[in-house]
């Protein structure tokens, strides 16, 4: 039995230690916004915070998560409430197919966390969540947007 | 590219994330309940409710092109509704929902805006017409002198009320069969900036992909193909599969061999426990090195001609020919959601929860598995994350409905990123030769190209070729260049022996090989002749024509004529696809040997566009998507087998080498076409055009990273 704490209700989960936090918070859990894109963690789709850190949970083990304070996209903030990131992600149209965009707002709400003014090269160097859709030119913009308007 | 969305929409639009959870809803396998009876819903696209809100009903696939914000646009504009009231739903796959041109349901070609908009525009005329024609009854009044605007009728003498008054009695009335369609001066809603309506459910988790489906009883599957493209099963061991915690079964399949699990992870490390024995396929000696040498020799000699003017042969023999040899090599489409199906095959009956291209070809692929006739496979569509061309081809269906059928359980198949590369329908590798000549004065007296690649139409949609053996689409990017040229031949040739290798529709199809060999060696012929690459190009052109104006126009956004920053240069490249035309200018820079991409400028004209935004995201997006593929794109062949298997191996773009873009767009009030394509394959040339302008060196094979290396 695995205990996980996610987006604040506490979980316990009967699966294997080595299972990636990944497929427990999609299948077992069923929170489904956080999304499988490799499974080698080389694209970014399946990233959560774990303690407010972006991670990647495609290889991450769920014992890993034990103890730690997990929030996915469902979690971020609520509806009526919406995180600063994805207020600006819906005010410069930033999703496509928006497949990887919780993993990008994941990845973007803890940057602004961690460097409330990020500058263009900070950006490039902590976004490297991959979109296919090319959405990079607004994922940028939307991420100085939103940490101007928390300013 | 900003629009300007206060914090309410932001709110309304999030509240739209109701898409997903309706959908959602339908996971029951229950049949759906019936519309409550005060809705008005004259045609199936569309559902007026007497809350006032309006559903639209959207018959294609949203893959990120937008197309389920713009057909409800266009459907709205009519209806003269306000797009503050409306949400919209993925249409059921069923006869009444067809499209009418492709005579079924599918997403594909650009072709959504051209053969559904003027059907939404219809659909919402009507509907207004209806509703006008009961206010006039209910007033006692002429129905030429009511007015709408926003959901609200305005009779003659000031009476004043909202649609949805009256509801009931337009419910009474006949249908017209030809509406009064606005005319350009009355759109309200048409040409501008929309928020996309699935933008608050895609940036708060709640939009439902396939991946995301869930119904009762529901197990996953992986299925263990060959790595050999083409291999079959010889014989298997199951028996540490069937040890691996959460493995329920293991089945083999026509496609391979399945495991059955509790979930994903544990379909997944089942396979990997698998021991299988595979059969050569007919692929078992196919290697890159093999098709291109084959690829090279074909190019050798003409093909089946294209198009053909005056006398090819003959003006190159009185000049003095350029000649150069092109080189495309093979892609993934790599779709963010690896490919993914849900199907549940019952004793008479077959449902199926998916993202794809092609419903009908779906359903018709689950109806010969199972031998249940179409009318009782109902597929439900949910959002594709992300299509390129690659959901136009349901063997991801195919996968879960065999697999179901094997276990008489409702099973999602999850194809694995290494599944997803490896098992492409690839964008086929290319060869072109190439010859012009060039008058003292400037002009383009011959151009021959010969062009050689593999034909996903031939394997698609055989019924296309003709009887010669030509793929008529197979010069797209070549045959259409926009250039006055009195001596042209270009002519095709199938790599007719691989065609065992699946190659499939991707994103521009034929455009993205073609056009890159077409304007690279334009670009040469303009330096042979010593001019100017945008001169040399406009010369050349019919100065009435839409290339002559995007061209015109993309030199003056990027200040063409003015020099490029210090340590900069910029290429260009002009042309078609999809019926729009569009010139792209790239700037680049290599500081120490390195490639750097800093600025795109598109000027394009796709006729009237519809949602302003969702246009410049689309040329933003095929931008990325054909720089990716010059920049690092490449899949290649050993023994068969595709060598590349995972982003760690198949190279795409990221955030730090994506250039700053920018987007003209023609207000133009000719039909509208689709644009999801069309800036794929033209930036490839202006790339290596600009790359050419800095350092001399013309980059004739793809990608640029081998040819740079």
């Amino acid at each position: 039995m695995v205990r996980l704490t996610v987006n604040g209700k506490v979980h316990d989960l009967d699966v294997p230690d080595e299972m990636p936090l990944l497929w427990a918070i999609r299948d077992v859990i069923g929170l489904t916004g956080t999304k499988f894109g490799c499974g080698i963690a080389a694209c970014g789709a399946c990233t959560v915070h774990l303690d407010g850190a972006a991670v990647r949970t495609c290889v991450l083990p769920v014992k890993s998560a034990v103890g730690h304070q997990i929030t996915t996209i469902e979690g971020l903030a609520p509806l009526d409430k919406p995180h600063p990131i994805q207020v600006a992600w819906v005010a410069e149209n930033v999703p496509q197919c928006g497949y990887c965009q919780s993993g990008q707002i994941m990845a973007a709400s803890a940057l602004i966390a961690r460097k409330p003014h990020p500058t263009d090269a900070d950006i490039d160097v902590a976004m490297t969540n991959i979109c296919r859709c090319g959405c990079y030119p607004r994922i940028k913009s939307a991420i100085k947007s939103a940490a101007a308007s928390i300013a | 590219m900003t629009t300007a969305l206060e914090r309410k929409d932001f709110l309304r639009i999030v509240a739209l994330g109701g898409v997903g959870l309706s959908l959602g809803l339908e996971f029951a396998p229950a049949t759906a309940a019936a519309a409550p009876a005060a809705d008005f819903s004259p045609l199936v696209w569309v559902k007026m409710h007497p809350s006032g809100s309006t559903t639209i009903v959207v018959n294609a696939s949203e893959m990120g092109q937008g197309v389920a914000t713009s057909l409800p646009m266009m459907l709205a504009d009519e209806l003269d509704i306000p797009m503050s009231s409306v949400s919209f739903e993925f249409s059921p796959t069923s006869v009444p929902y067809y499209n009418l041109v492709m005579k079924g349901i599918e997403t594909d070609g650009s072709r959504t805006t051209p053969t559904m908009g003027p059907a939404m525009r219809k659909a919402g005329a009507t509907a207004r017409a209806m509703i006008v024609a009961a206010a006039a009854k209910t007033w006692n009044v002429d129905p030429a002198t009511c007015v709408t605007s926003n959901g609200i009728v305005t009779g003659p003498t000031g009476q004043r009320a909202p649609y949805t008054d009256f509801f009931a009695v337009a419910a009474t009335l006949p249908v017209p069969t030809d509406p009064v369609l606005k005319t350009f001066d009355q759109f309200k809603i048409m040409g501008r900036r929309h928020a996309r309506l699935d933008a608050g459910a895609k940036s708060t988790g709640r939009a439902t992909y396939g991946m995301d489906v869930v119904v009762p009883g529901m197990k996953y599957a992986a299925v263990a193909k060959g790595r050999q493209i083409g291999a079959t099963v010889a014989s298997y061991d199951a028996t540490a599969a069937l040890k691996v915690p959460g493995v329920r079964k293991v089945v083999q399949v026509p496609q391979g061999v399945a495991v059955v699990a509790d979930n994903t992870w544990a379909a997944f490390q089942g396979r990997k426990a698998l021991t299988i024995t595979w059969n050569d396929g007919p692929n078992a000696k196919v290697s890159t090195a093999q098709i291109y040498a084959t690829a090279h020799q074909l190019a050798t000699t003409p093909g089946l001609v294209q198009r053909q003017q005056g006398d090819v042969d003959a003006a190159l023999a009185a000049g003095k020919p350029i000649v150069a040899t092109y080189e495309s090599p093979y892609l993934a489409h790599a779709t963010m959601e690896p490919l993914n199906a849900t199907a549940d095959v019952r004793a008479d009956h077959v449902t199926i929860w998916t993202g794809t291209q092609n419903q009908t070809l779906a359903q018709k692929l689950a109806s010969n598995i199972t031998g249940i006739p179409i009318a009782n496979i109902d597929l439900h569509t949910v959002f594709l994350g992300g299509g390129f061309g690659r959901r136009g081809n349901p063997d991801f269906v195919v996968d879960a409905v065999a697999v179901s059928k094997a276990t008489g359980m409702p099973i999602k198949v999850v194809w694995a990123r290494e599944d997803d590369i490896t098992n492409d329908r690839f964008r086929s590798g290319s060869v072109h030769a190439l010859a012009g000549t060039v008058s003292p004065d400037g002009k383009i007296v011959a151009l021959r190209h010969t062009m050689v690649s593999e034909s996903h139409v031939h394997i698609e949609q055989p019924f296309l070729m003709t009887k010669a053996g030509l793929d008529p689409f197979a010069g797209h990017g070549s045959t259409d260049h926009p250039y006055q040229v009195a001596n042209q031949l270009m002519s095709w040739h199938e790599l007719s022996a691989y065609q065992t290798l699946p190659v499939g529709y991707w994103r521009a199809p034929y455009v993205n090989i073609n056009a890159f060999a077409t304007e690279s060696f334009v670009d040469e012929l303009a330096h042979a002749a010593g001019q100017d690459p945008v001169a040399f190009r406009l010369a050349n052109m019919s100065s009435d024509t839409r290339a002559y104006n995007v061209l015109r126009r993309v030199a003056d956004q990027s200040k063409w004529s003015a020099s490029a920053p210090a340590g900069r240069a910029r290429g260009v490249a002009v042309g078609t696809d999809a019926g729009g035309w569009i010139a792209t200018v790239a700037e680049v820079s290599m500081p120490n040997g390195q490639l750097k991409v800093h600025r795109v400028w598109n000027s394009v004209d796709v006729g009237q566009p519809i949602n302003l935004d969702g246009l410049e995201q689309q040329i933003e997006s095929a931008n990325l998507f054909g720089l990716s593929a010059a920049l690092i794109g490449k899949i290649t062949f050993e023994n068969g087998a595709p060598v590349q298997t995972n982003f760690d191996s198949y190279h795409v773009l990221k955030m730090l080498d994506t250039p700053e873009i920018f987007v003209d767009v023609v207000d133009s009030h000719e039909s509208s076409n689709g644009a999801g394509e069309i800036a794929t394959g033209f930036i490839m040339a202006a790339v290596t055009n600009a790359i050419f302008a800095l350092t001399g060196k013309r980059i004739r094979t793809l990608p640029i990273s081998d040819a740079l290396a």
